[in-house]
């Protein structure tokens, strides 16, 4: 019997030697693969489980936890949701993570290895880093008056710093409460269904996710391109242009809604917007020139990231004559963000060199030490200094005599373009009015903002839309905000001293 | 805790005469064991909320009382027993409870670990009573029949009573809900070992040829018959309840015990051919079974047909999260596994929170239990000591295996408990009566064998006039003679 029992029990050893490999078979080899697995929710979990880091405006957080002490344990918050909506985005158990919240979405849910100074021993000891922090370019004061400016129109701004390129707006509206979204719960899906389907769009960021046709105020990218390549070389002489001016291998003869086109000099078509004027110059500087300095102000980009992915503004680069001439005064397929439109302005308001957008000034640990600064990106120059001094000139007069009256601010010099897009199938709908402008206080060496403001007013008359009306008033809000946000700074450090 | 003390009390230096019968190792070994699961409890607090629970002192203490009340009562009646069986069941029974306890953390309303706790409490007493009251296993002997008559009527039992989860193997008497079918696996391996301890010489040496091979010699029907009808019967009710793990684990030891009474290959290849059939008829028929088998062949099934994770994608995740070391107790997520997560998939828990490390552990000590186990029975001198020790033990490691390679995803899944670790107050109580037998049994093995030679070592004395002690040095560790009893043995 002996010899039996011990058979038995080489069968028992057997037993557990298989369990044992098994064992190691699907927690070692096998697991990748598990771990991996799209309904394995350890991940989700573990992403929930510690509360998030904060995205920073202006020194102050927008942004909150709340433990709700269920399986996904953290839920997000927000101060002034709809206000930073285009900025922050949401982060939801459900419905996932949107703009900064998505981009940066790995610092502020700790897992980012650079937040920690050992990420190994993390791992090992399964301490995660708390979420870090987002620290934003956005002036509030500024985002505040382009919010309000706005009002309940549809419509975006986005505003730069010129020299640096800081974001410092990016509105949309109508906007969201991104809080609703935050959690598992019935009101969420409830909420998302109706924000989602909504045919406002609430939760598309306009200011970078849609793009617009430009209208005239593409007119600063083609004057550009006109007094680079020597197409003008006086801003005041005659550009020998007709009123109306057919376009170039067809028949169609394009007007004006203003007086005094014929042969006007650039200072007065660009003052007045004269369609015919800028036709023509883009024919006459050639599609190659025109789409170089529409490449150099940032034009068929598909890849900028402010980190946020921002849409591709495009300018054809394979176009007939006469496709060129409408695509000159911002028609045709010319298409862009307000945030490519701001680029331009900053542009100009920077002695013709741009500076790269971006939206976030550095990220922090959530006890504060730095994980990266973005340091403003080297400028690249789009124009020749003289050219930016010239656009600048005109820029003024649009403001000071012409069509961007409302845009005026005294006790410091602003600069702006109006422009009123024509969209739709046969031009047939409600156009949108545009204003990109930039402003310098009187003592400042550089001007400190270039915004860009949309409003594609679906309820307004068609008459009544224009950017000088609808557009102007806000630019000039946010200009305000930033010149007196500037001015008060500027006294602190006086009074510092 | 004062174990020291106790220790230098509860363990006089034994007179020279009398050999050592190693108590003094089970009780430091007790002491690890009651230490190590406080540990555990102590961490899955320190884990949760940054402190250690209240209870880790009064917990300690429980459990230390009925390690101490067992080791007694090893101490004053099986003094020559293995020092490893107690402290292993009790680690495995403290580290159960931390398991069952770190999981009602995640279930506020539903606590499992109190009644735990109060049927280890209600298992070590009836271990107690078992060592105290059962001098000599041949006893049992005695109630081979009745063993067998209370383990069908305990296995027909749950039938009159309503299913519960799809599988009628409850019974529920005043609030209590009792698995009968636990209890008949040790009264059924009783009957196994005494009908076959009993008859084996005919079923060994009488029985006719099978293609005139001598291997395949079969035993008659007269002499086969009530056995197999006993197993059919009992096979039979398991499947009418649905509950086919017992129903593996009761063929399984049928088959052990089998070949280890007769020692004929024949035995094992009727018993594999009829596990075959029978796992295939029972697969193909049985909806129940067949779902399991596809489950098992196909675990991500529900998730690729978009419905998420099953429970056993879940348990298999839970496992391949804990890795190499774990994630430590109180991290892991393994209650996503949701229904049974305490009884039948705890082991997901131990695999997610304790890491390949922990789980390989708990496989030793299993393995070690199940060693011993078969040790006893080599060492054991009557037949039915030796068939019930090798059934015992091999108990546990097919219920080890069967749970442990289901859960694992090495064979298709059957609902059961893991020994002395899942939630279930039948299946530890049956475990701490299956370590009493045991413990029962390795005390007769080895002093028999201690007082075999002391005996012959006082007739020597008295042969060669009084220099005894002088003499050839004893082994202090009495080893197992196996070299006469093998020669015996056909």
């Amino acid at each position: 019997m002996t010899t039996y029992i011990r058979r038995a029990a080489a069968l028992c050893a057997l037993l557990f030697v298989a369990l044992l490999v098994n064992a190691m078979r699907v927690q070692v080899f096998k697991a990748p693969s598990y771990d991996g697995n799209p309904a394995n929710r350890r991940p989700e979990i573990a992403h929930w489980g510690r509360p998030r880091g904060d995205i920073l405006v202006g020194g102050r957080s927008v942004t909150g936890s709340r433990d709700t002490g269920e399986q996904l344990r953290y839920e997000r918050t927000y101060r002034n949701g709809p206000l930073y909506a285009p900025v922050t985005g949401f982060a939801s158990q459900k419905y996932g993570a949107t703009l900064l919240e998505d981009v940066e979405d790995e610092l502020l849910a700790g897992t980012e290895p650079t937040l920690s100074l050992l990420p190994a021993w993390n791992d090992m000891t399964h301490s995660p880093s708390p979420g870090g922090r987002v620290v934003t370019t956005v002036d509030p004061a500024a985002q505040l008056a382009a919010y309000t400016g706005l009002g309940s129109r549809r419509g975006a701004v986005a505003a730069l710093e010129p020299s640096t390129g800081r974001v410092l707006a990016l509105v949309s509206t109508p906007s969201y409460d991104p809080g609703e979204l935050s959690g598992n719960s019935r009101s969420v899906a409830a909420a998302w269904k109706r924000l989602s389907r909504d045919p406002s769009r609430p939760m598309l960021n306009r200011a970078i996710r849609q793009t617009y046709p430009p209208g005239s105020t593409f007119k600063v990218v083609t004057a550009a391109a006109a007094l680079d390549a020597g197409v003008v070389r006086d801003i005041d002489a005659p550009t020998r242009s007709p009123d109306p001016y057919t376009l170039p291998g067809t028949s169609t003869a394009l007007s004006n809604e203003v007086e005094g086109c014929a042969d006007a000099s650039l200072r007065y078509a660009f003052e007045w917007s004269c369609n015919t004027v800028f036709a023509k110059l883009g024919v006459d500087v050639g599609l190659r020139r025109m789409t170089g300095s529409a490449h150099g102000l940032g034009f068929n980009d598909a890849d900028l990231r402010i980190p946020l992915p921002v849409v591709r503004s495009s300018f054809d680069t394979a176009m007939d004559r006469a496709q060129l001439a409408l695509s000159s005064i911002g028609q045709f397929d010319t298409r862009a963000t307000p945030l490519q439109m701001a680029t331009v302005t900053a542009a100009v308001a920077n002695g013709g060199s741009v500076r790269a957008p971006y939206l976030v000034e550095r990220t922090t640990t959530a006890s504060g030490a730095t994980v990266a600064v973005t340091m403003p990106h080297a400028s690249h120059p789009a124009m020749k200094p003289g050219t930016a001094a010239r656009l600048r000139e005109l820029m003024t007069g649009v403001v000071a005599d012409g069509t961007g009256g409302k845009a005026a601010i005294p006790g410091a010099t602003v600069g702006g373009k109006t422009g009123t897009a024509q969209h739709g199938v046969g031009n047939s709908g409600t156009p949108y009015a545009w204003f990109i402008s930039w402003a310098r206080a009187d003592g400042a060496p550089v001007p400190a903002v270039a915004v860009a403001v949309v409003v594609e007013d679906a309820d307004a008359d068609r008459g009544e839309i224009s950017g000088g009306g609808d557009a102007a008033p806000i630019a000039r809000a946010v200009m305000r905000a930033v010149l007196d946000s500037a001015e008060a700074q500027r006294r602190a450090v006086k009074r510092g001293r | 805790m004062t174990k020291a003390g106790t220790s230098a009390v509860a363990d006089p230096s034994p007179p020279a005469v009398r050999l050592p019968g190693r108590r003094g190792v089970e009780f430091a070994l007790l002491a690890v064991a009651v230490l190590l699961p406080v540990y555990g409890y102590c961490a899955v607090g320190l884990a949760r909320s940054g402190t250690v629970p209240p209870g880790a002192a009064g917990y300690g203490a429980g459990l230390a009382v009925l390690a101490l009340c067992a080791h007694l009562a090893v101490r004053l009646r099986a003094p020559y027993a293995d020092p490893l069986l107690l402290p292993i069941a009790v680690l495995l029974n403290g580290l159960g409870l931390v398991l069952i306890y770190r999981l009602d953390l995640e279930t506020p309303h539903d606590k499992a670990a109190p009644a735990q706790l109060v049927w280890s409490a209600l298992g070590v007493a009836l271990f107690t009573a078992a060592v105290l009251l059962l001098r000599d296993h041949r006893m049992l002997q005695r109630y081979t029949y009745v063993s067998m008559v209370a383990a069908l009527v305990l296995l027909a039992l749950p039938i009159l009573f309503p299913a519960v989860n799809g599988a009628r193997i409850w019974i529920r008497i005043a609030g209590f809900s009792i698995q009968p079918g636990e209890f008949a696996k040790v009264l059924l391996a009783v009957f196994f070992a005494g009908y076959l301890a009993g008859n084996r010489h005919a079923l060994t040496y009488t029985g006719r040829r099978l293609w005139g091979f001598k291997r395949f010699e079969l035993p008659t029907g007269r002499v086969l018959g009530p056995i197999v009808a006993i197993w059919l019967l009992s096979v039979g009710v398991l499947v009418l309840e649905r509950d086919l793990g017992t129903s593996l684990l009761f063929f399984g030891l049928f088959v052990v015990l089998l070949y280890v009474a007769t020692g004929r290959t024949g035995w094992i290849a009727v018993g594999l051919l009829l596990a075959v059939a029978g796992a295939v008829a029972v697969g193909r028929l049985e909806p129940h079974v067949h779902s399991r088998v596809e489950d098992w062949l196909h675990p991500f099934a529900s998730i690729e047909a978009g419905h998420g994770a099953g429970q056993l994608a879940q348990s298999l995740f839970a496992f391949a999260a804990g890795g190499m070391l774990g994630t430590g107790l109180g991290i892991g997520n393994s209650v996503l596994i949701g229904f049974a997560v305490k009884s039948d998939f705890i082991l997901a828990t131990a695999g997610e929170e304790l890491g390949l490390a922990g789980l390989t552990a708990l496989f030793l000590l299993y393995g070690l239990l199940v060693e011993r186990g078969y040790r006893t029975g080599l060492a054991l001198r009557d037949p039915f000591g030796r068939l019930l020790a090798t059934g015992l033990a091999s108990i546990v490691a097919l219920q080890v295996f069967v749970i442990a390679g289901g859960v694992t995803g090495l064979i298709p899944l059957t609902g059961m408990a893991m020994p002395f670790l899942a939630q279930g107050g039948s299946s530890v109580v049956t475990n701490w009566i299956i370590v009493a037998l045991l413990i029962r049994m390795s005390d007769s093995a080895r002093g028999q064998d201690i007082r075999g030679r002391a005996a012959g070592r006082r007739a020597r004395a008295r042969a060669l006039g009084g220099v005894s002690d002088q003499g050839p040095e004893v082994p202090r560790v009495p080893q197992v003679p196996r070299s006469p009893r093998e020669a015996r043995d056909p």
